[in-house]
């Protein structure tokens, strides 16, 4: 799938669910089952802290695509962090750059990636970002 | 004790948040404002408005005449000595930088020590910080006890050690994590004891607590408007007169000076003044004054005999919580009484204060989560956040129980 079809699958998905507690429910529950990060990988390095939650995340290049893992210790950031990592990651650094963030705002979670919330997602979007353009780069040398 | 009546004064308190009533639970970061004081600011920025000390044209007058009258109704409320005692500024954090560092430019050499506790928050570590690398001062904490309680015998340790003593105490009249009313009166003896004086953060006491500083005896004392059901950008330092005469002026401006000369050199004003650079907040100070008189007229004894039910009904139920620990537990340690006042700091096993605070938010209870501005104390406790409910003179029983039931359908979905 290309990262289009993913943010349109998840747009699709949320579109069921009626009011926010069950937005709430459905992110818990994606939350509860995103596989947790290896402890390895919770390094000072790999951590955004924010003042409400914290987010570590995880990169790597396999084939040229980049691979993330990530997990937070807030159940709430945790799924949506599990949207984040399921619509980036397996993609090239070229088509990360080009992806449409619209999906955010679409599905109702723009506020919780204001600077404002401090809980770490709008610092992990960034730090998404930041690896696609250095590998890009990284590529074009 | 009737809160209803007090509640109508408060026309946020009537409002909904996603179509449901507002349960306002958030006051130990700020509170909601009675009519009294918002006529008062509508009134003065719509038809009242003349710069203070500055003219002799009719609004000017009033203006300076209503807000002589607020450092009057504050030194009054605090039972300070005289109103040159009484600071104005823009918060408690104003306050205790204005305090860190002329305390610090007057008093503070290399090599000095100063004092604080392990339960601050940032506002009344950091501004010491900053003096301590500027004069090339150390800075000493005093550790908190498991239960939230400070044992004396530490503090005498530190000041007691070989050499001059520390130059300052700082600490919190009550934590706004633990909510344990510090025994201020003896610990300032036993610092007074040793020559030191104390500088009280009193943001969170002042709110819960009658406070004399005559009686307490403080050095120091600094507390926020916008806690005490006053307007947001106005808050008060009381200084001991024997300092503040001596104390170099932290910022330079209109206001603060007596004459300003390029050959003679510029004199400054006398107390209040010389701490007060630049255009008050003027409104907002009538405003507090309008605050302050506002809580005069309660009665302060039953309304703490209410907050004083209303917590010890919050502690029963969260106790009643499985894996819920609350900071700040009341009792008895070191042969004095910690009072909780209704603030209620916790940590829930298996589920994460922001997740806790999301839910209930939606539910329409306002909460706080995070690290409430006090890293390390968070850091004593071994926790990176927490959830946070705290009680105004206007909340009621039955939201206490409206928010117990939430936070227990919140961790319902959450573990």
């Amino acid at each position: 799938m290309t990262i289009q079809e993913k943010q349109e699958k998840i747009i699709e998905e949320f579109s069921f669910l009626e009011d926010w507690m069950d937005k709430y429910e459905y992110l818990i529950e994606l939350g509860k089952k995103l596989s947790p990060l290896r402890e390895e990988a919770k390094t000072e390095e790999n951590l955004i802290a924010g003042c409400q939650s914290r987010v570590w995340l995880d990169a790597r290049i396999e084939d040229g695509k980049l691979i993330f893992n990530a997990e937070s210790d807030a159940l709430i950031t945790k799924g949506i962090v599990s949207l984040l990592v399921s619509v980036f990651s397996g993609h090239t650094p070229a088509e990360i750059l080009a992806a449409d963030m619209g999906f955010i705002e679409q599905v109702g979670l723009k506020e919780h990636l204001s600077p404002t919330r401090a809980n770490g997602l709008l610092a992990m979007i960034r730090q998404i970002q930041l690896y696609a353009t250095v590998a890009n780069t990284q590529k074009a040398e | 004790m009737n809160i209803s009546h007090i509640r109508e004064q408060f026309p946020a308190l009537a409002r909904e948040v996603y179509g449901k009533p507002l349960v306002y639970l958030d006051n130990g970061a700020t509170a909601q404002k009675p009519i009294q004081v918002l006529d008062v600011l509508n009134e003065m920025q719509g038809g009242l408005n003349g710069n203070v000390h500055r003219a002799v044209h009719y609004l000017s007058v009033q203006c300076t005449e209503r807000y002589n009258k607020a450092r009057e109704s504050i030194r009054d409320f605090i039972h300070a000595a005289s109103e040159n005692e009484i600071i104005f500024t823009s918060g408690t954090t104003a306050s205790l930088n204005l305090l860190a560092y002329s305390f610090g430019q007057t008093y503070i050499k290399p090599g000095d020590r100063i004092v604080v506790t392990e339960t601050e928050h940032h506002s009344n570590i950091v501004p010491w910080q900053m003096v301590c690398r500027r004069a090339g001062a150390l800075l000493e904490v005093w550790e908190v006890d498991e239960a939230g309680a400070l044992d004396p015998k530490k503090l005498e340790t530190m000041l007691d050690k070989p050499g001059p003593v520390p130059k300052i105490l700082a600490l919190p009249h009550i934590s706004n994590v633990l909510g344990l009313v510090n025994p201020l009166q003896e610990i300032i003896q036993v610092a007074h004891y040793y020559g030191v004086p104390v500088a009280v953060d009193g943001a969170q006491g002042i709110v819960h607590k009658k406070v004399d500083v005559q009686e307490l005896d403080a050095d120091f004392y600094a507390f926020s408007g916008h806690k005490l059901y006053g307007p947001t950008g106005t808050g008060v330092l009381y200084g001991k007169e024997k300092y503040l005469e001596e104390m170099v002026p932290w910022q330079g401006g209109g206001d603060m000076i007596s004459s300003v000369s390029f050959k003679k050199g510029t004199t400054y004003a006398g107390l209040p003044l010389k701490f007060e650079a630049g255009t008050a907040n003027f409104i907002g100070m009538v405003g507090l004054g309008a605050a302050v008189e506002f809580m005069q007229s309660l009665d302060r004894d039953m309304l703490e005999a209410y907050e004083g039910e209303i917590t010890t009904k919050a502690m029963k139920e969260l106790g009643n919580i499985a894996g819920c620990r609350v900071y700040g537990q009341p009792g008895t340690y070191y042969g004095q009484n910690y009072e909780k006042t209704p603030l209620f700091s916790m940590s829930v096993e298996g589920a994460h204060p922001s997740d806790m605070a999301l839910l209930l938010d939606r539910m329409g209870i306002a909460v706080r989560s995070g690290m409430l501005c006090a890293e390390p104390l968070l850091e004593r406790y071994g926790q990176t956040a927490v959830l946070r409910a705290s009680f105004g003179l206007y909340n009621t029983m039955e939201e206490l129980d409206f928010f117990i039931e939430s936070l227990k359908k919140a961790l319902k979905m959450l573990r």
